[in-house]
């Protein structure tokens, strides 16, 4: 079973797929999870406190905007945990997490620099894209370790 | 620990979300489900969860998708009813791939042969268009 790491990393498609296929998809709402349901409630609501846009400097400068930042204290860890990737073209209906380019872009850049097995893919659009949108996925997933 | 799972039904899926709602009514699992328009939104701990899963992917195998989701059912943060309405901001991606799921659920139920897709159209490449200027220049 691998980790792989799914772009929209809030895709219910893709990691649904990963999933299917026996490997463990490595998504945001899990990073998420453990920061809004934690015991300690330390910045209410979203428990998001001065300590995540400094995790983020581990993946971004200083000057970076800090909502960059702060995303990245929740996906680069994800990041770095993987051991392939799935990318699907930026679809442009991105929301929320993932709903910021700059940090999608370096998102992008970190797994491809990583140097790991990478998927790319773009939604499909039809019934015959469908179906090789879904045999690729499960090719690549298949040779996998 | 406790995990929150969206079940999200496939448009031309004859499973209903009620459907989906009953079945885990109606088993030996200690979670919470809240029905939604596009599904259910299943909490609890992670094995009874994914044990859950199993079961309901069973009713229609290619037409059920399952995503993780953050927060618990129901919390405040994210709950439209105590936030004055408004879709939350994850809804409008559920609803944006939801689009797909028949076309998904169909290429996954299909056992045939996969057609080749012609390649998008690429633009240029720089060194063929430097070759192109050199060309009409020289």
């Amino acid at each position: 079973m691998a980790k792989v790491i799914v772009y929209p990393p809030t895709s219910m498609i893709l990691s649904d797929l990963v999933e299917r296929m026996g490997h463990k998809a490595l998504v945001v709402p899990q990073a998420v999870r453990n920061l809004v349901t934690a015991n300690e409630i330390d910045s209410p609501p979203l428990n998001v406190t001065p300590e995540e846009p400094k995790k983020g400097l581990r993946y971004a400068a200083v000057d970076v905007p800090s909502g960059v930042r702060g995303r990245m204290s929740l996906i680069g860890p994800i990041i770095e945990e993987a051991e392939a990737a799935i990318i699907v073209g930026d679809p442009g209906w991105l929301t929320g997490c993932a709903g910021c380019s700059r940090t999608n872009e370096l998102v992008r850049l970190l797994i491809r620099t990583k140097g790991i097995p990478v998927l790319d893919l773009s939604y499909p659009t039809n019934d015959p894209e469908a179906r090789a949108f879904v045999q690729k996925i499960k090719t690549f997933l298949e040779g996998l370790k | 620990m406790l995990v929150t799972k969206y079940v999200i039904t496939s448009s031309e899926s004859n499973i209903l979300p009620s459907d989906i709602a009953m079945k885990i009514y109606g088993s030996k699992y200690d979670v919470t489900v809240k029905e939604t328009c596009f599904g259910v939104v299943i909490n609890g701990e992670e094995d009874a969860i994914n044990a859950l899963i199993k079961e309901i992917r069973a009713l229609d195998p290619a037409g059920i998708f399952i995503k993780d989701r953050g927060f618990p059912p129901g919390d405040p943060r994210r709950c439209r009813g105590r936030r004055g309405g408004g879709a939350r901001p994850g809804f409008y991606m559920i609803e944006a791939e939801s689009k797909m799921l028949p076309m998904i659920t169909r290429a996954m139920a299909s056992e045939g042969e996969v057609l080749a897709i012609a390649e998008k159209k690429k633009p240029l490449a720089i060194k063929r268009l430097e070759e192109i200027i050199h060309e009409d220049l020289s």
